[in-house]
């Protein structure tokens, strides 16, 4: 899978030995003099991420509430968490939101890259445009969208009625809610799909298909026996991606319903950010992220994993 | 794939073909075009129109009154100040001490510096706001630009570190090996050879860490104050419980986000190259 039009596609050969010699034909410490560029670097996200992780990992195991004392409390935390109906339902909802919020872009950002993939009038322009809801801020077109799923005067409604459909509550009903959600993660981020399966086609050799052609494939069977195969990885790190990004969704919940009608969009997140910030209940939160981070790093894992095999088949 | 696609003859089938095509390529932009294009008429039209059924598409006549609006009632410029400053403040950091930090990354070939970044990538912004907020509340800086910035660096860094890894991993070494021989120090052969030739990388990461730092607005709602907050948040803060009029919430949610639509549009070619592989998003 060739990686030159992917710039970012990183940590490339960095088990591969180095050849160079110095003059007097020692090989070379190219690590021990480099690491010196990544100190300032070390430093910052030392004190800006690594000792957030460490803090919050203490903080988890404290009874700790703001303007109150802190004890050590163990597990405690995690005990009332698991015990927790309210952390019950926010672990399905994301459930519900993560995988909808995965396949639905996911195939549909696949089909979308297989059509930018060919040459048709106004391409640049139109995979611009298609590009734009993943740029902008989610803020800004969360409230937009609030206002079109308004029940009344909203104009989702209204063109749900020209093609003789009734109204729908949107996220006015706890039945609809977390789809009306996922419509809107869908719509913003198919584009990632696309760009990174839409990178993966750019890539792809050309001789398969002249030899399908002459033993006369048809267009069904060339994709599916040859494009299909050869975009796997790619596919696989899409899904990854997104799966990340789908459990970290939380500027489009937060804005359009808050978590709400009742509890019924509380995700994780809108439930850690709640515990933390409306109850003040610090260890609590603390003890989310904890279980939060031990997801992501779980999946980050499995991303470079998939990454390194995507590179070994090639 | 061009074989799929057949030739320009127009058959039937072809023509059928063709029309099917431009008919996916519609499905698939139309949701955009009418998210923004709403977003547009929304914040042209006076509130009669805005609240009429049917709706109102075409603003008729425009008005730019909910623009006024947005700018007269509230301290716009102030919290478009304080987005550049942070955002601006984060992203300069961010490449003062990610480019360099790249460099080493892919020169030492230190794998375990790389996945320690990309975890830091994948990490929820949310999870970093309890304690970063609980260290600015000791700190006193609670409601500052700076702890802001601070707390911005954990967008911008990754994204940067990350591309810049890529960017100098994909530049052979060969050029700097003979600057090493010939008598030059690590930092000249960095400064005065690799350096230049990843400048496309710097400028990638830079719009990457911008826009995603840009549209951020948990961390603004969280530690920023009445008056350091960044765009996003005061969209969401002041416009949404001060001001349920439709117009002037969608003038100023159109204000928001043009800076990293027009960015979209002029730098599409560098956002495409480092996201269809890096696969990066904001916190």
């Amino acid at each position: 899978m060739s990686q030159t039009t992917a710039p970012a596609a990183v940590p490339r050969d960095l088990a591969a030995p180095r050849a160079a010699t110095t003059p007097s034909g020692k090989p070379h410490d190219f690590s021990r003099k480099y690491w010196v560029f990544a100190v300032p670097a070390a430093v910052v996200i030392g004190a800006v991420i690594v000792f957030p992780w460490l803090f919050t990992v203490f903080m988890s195991v404290q009874d700790w509430k703001v303007g109150g004392g802190i004890d050590y409390v163990g597990m405690e935390n995690f005990r009332q968490l698991m015990a927790d109906t309210r952390f019950q339902e926010a672990m399905w909802h994301t459930l519900y939101f993560t995988v909808l919020g995965v396949a639905l872009p996911v195939v549909l950002g696949t089909a979308a890259a297989l059509v930018f993939h060919r040459e048709f009038p106004f391409r640049g322009f139109l995979r611009t445009v298609f590009v734009m809801p993943m740029m902008a801020t989610p803020v800004a077109v969360s409230l937009v969208w609030k206002m079109m799923f308004h029940p009344q005067l909203g104009v989702l409604n209204y063109l749900l009625s020209l093609v003789g459909i009734g109204p729908s509550e949107w996220v006015f009903n706890p039945n609809t809610v977390i789809p009306t959600l996922v419509l809107v993660e869908v719509w913003h981020w198919t584009p990632l799909v696309m760009l990174i399966v839409l990178g993966g086609l750019a890539g792809l050799p050309k001789e398969p298909y002249e030899s399908a052609v002459i033993d006369g494939a048809n267009g069904w069977h060339m994709f599916r026996y040859i494009t299909l195969p050869l975009l796997w990885p790619f596919i696989m790190i899409a899904l990854i991606i997104r799966t990340i990004d789908a459990l970290k969704a939380f500027d489009i919940i937060f804005v359009i319903s808050e978590g709400g009608p009742g509890t019924a969009s509380e995700t994780m997140n809108i439930f850690l950010y709640l515990q933390a910030f409306q109850f003040y209940k610090i260890g609590y939160a603390s003890a989310v992220v904890v279980i939060f981070f031990g997801i992501v790093v779980a999946l980050s894992l499995l991303l470079l994993y998939t990454r390194q095999k995507s590179k070994w088949n090639a | 794939m061009s074989a799929i696609v057949g030739s320009n003859r127009l058959t039937p089938r072809n023509i059928l073909a063709k029309a099917g095509f431009a008919l996916s390529v519609f499905v698939l932009v139309s949701p955009a075009v009418l998210v923004f294009l709403w977003m547009l008429s929304l914040s042209f039209k006076n509130e009669v129109d805005n609240t009429a059924w049917p709706p109102v598409f075409i603003p008729s006549p425009p008005t730019l009154a909910n623009y006024v609006d947005v700018f007269a009632r509230n301290n716009f410029l102030l919290y478009l100040w304080n987005s550049i400053l942070v955002t601006g403040g984060a992203v300069l950091i961010g490449l003062l001490v990610g480019v360099p930090a790249g460099y080493g990354i892919a020169r030492s070939k230190s794998a375990k510096f790389a996945i320690l970044i990309l975890i830091a990538r994948m990490t929820p912004a949310l999870s970093y706001l309890i304690p970063l907020f609980m260290a600015f509340q000791w700190l006193g800086l609670v409601g500052t630009i700076p702890a802001l910035m601070i707390t911005h660096l954990v967008i911008t860094i990754p994204i940067i570190v990350w591309i810049m890894i890529g960017y100098f991993e994909n530049i052979p070494t060969e050029l700097e090996d003979a600057a090493l021989v010939d008598g030059c120090s690590t930092w000249q052969s960095f400064r005065y050879i690799a350096f230049p030739l990843a400048k496309p990388g710097l400028v990638v990461g830079g719009i990457l860490a911008f826009i995603f730092s840009w549209n951020n607005f948990i961390f603004s709602v969280v530690l920023g104050g009445k008056q350091t907050r960044t765009l996003p948040a005061a969209v969401y803060n002041v416009l949404t419980f001060e001001q349920i009029s439709w117009g002037p919430l969608a003038a100023a949610a159109l204000l928001v986000t043009l800076p990293v639509l027009l960015l979209t549009v002029m730098a599409q070619r560098q956002i495409v190259a480092g996201l269809s592989a890096g696969g990066l998003k904001d916190g």
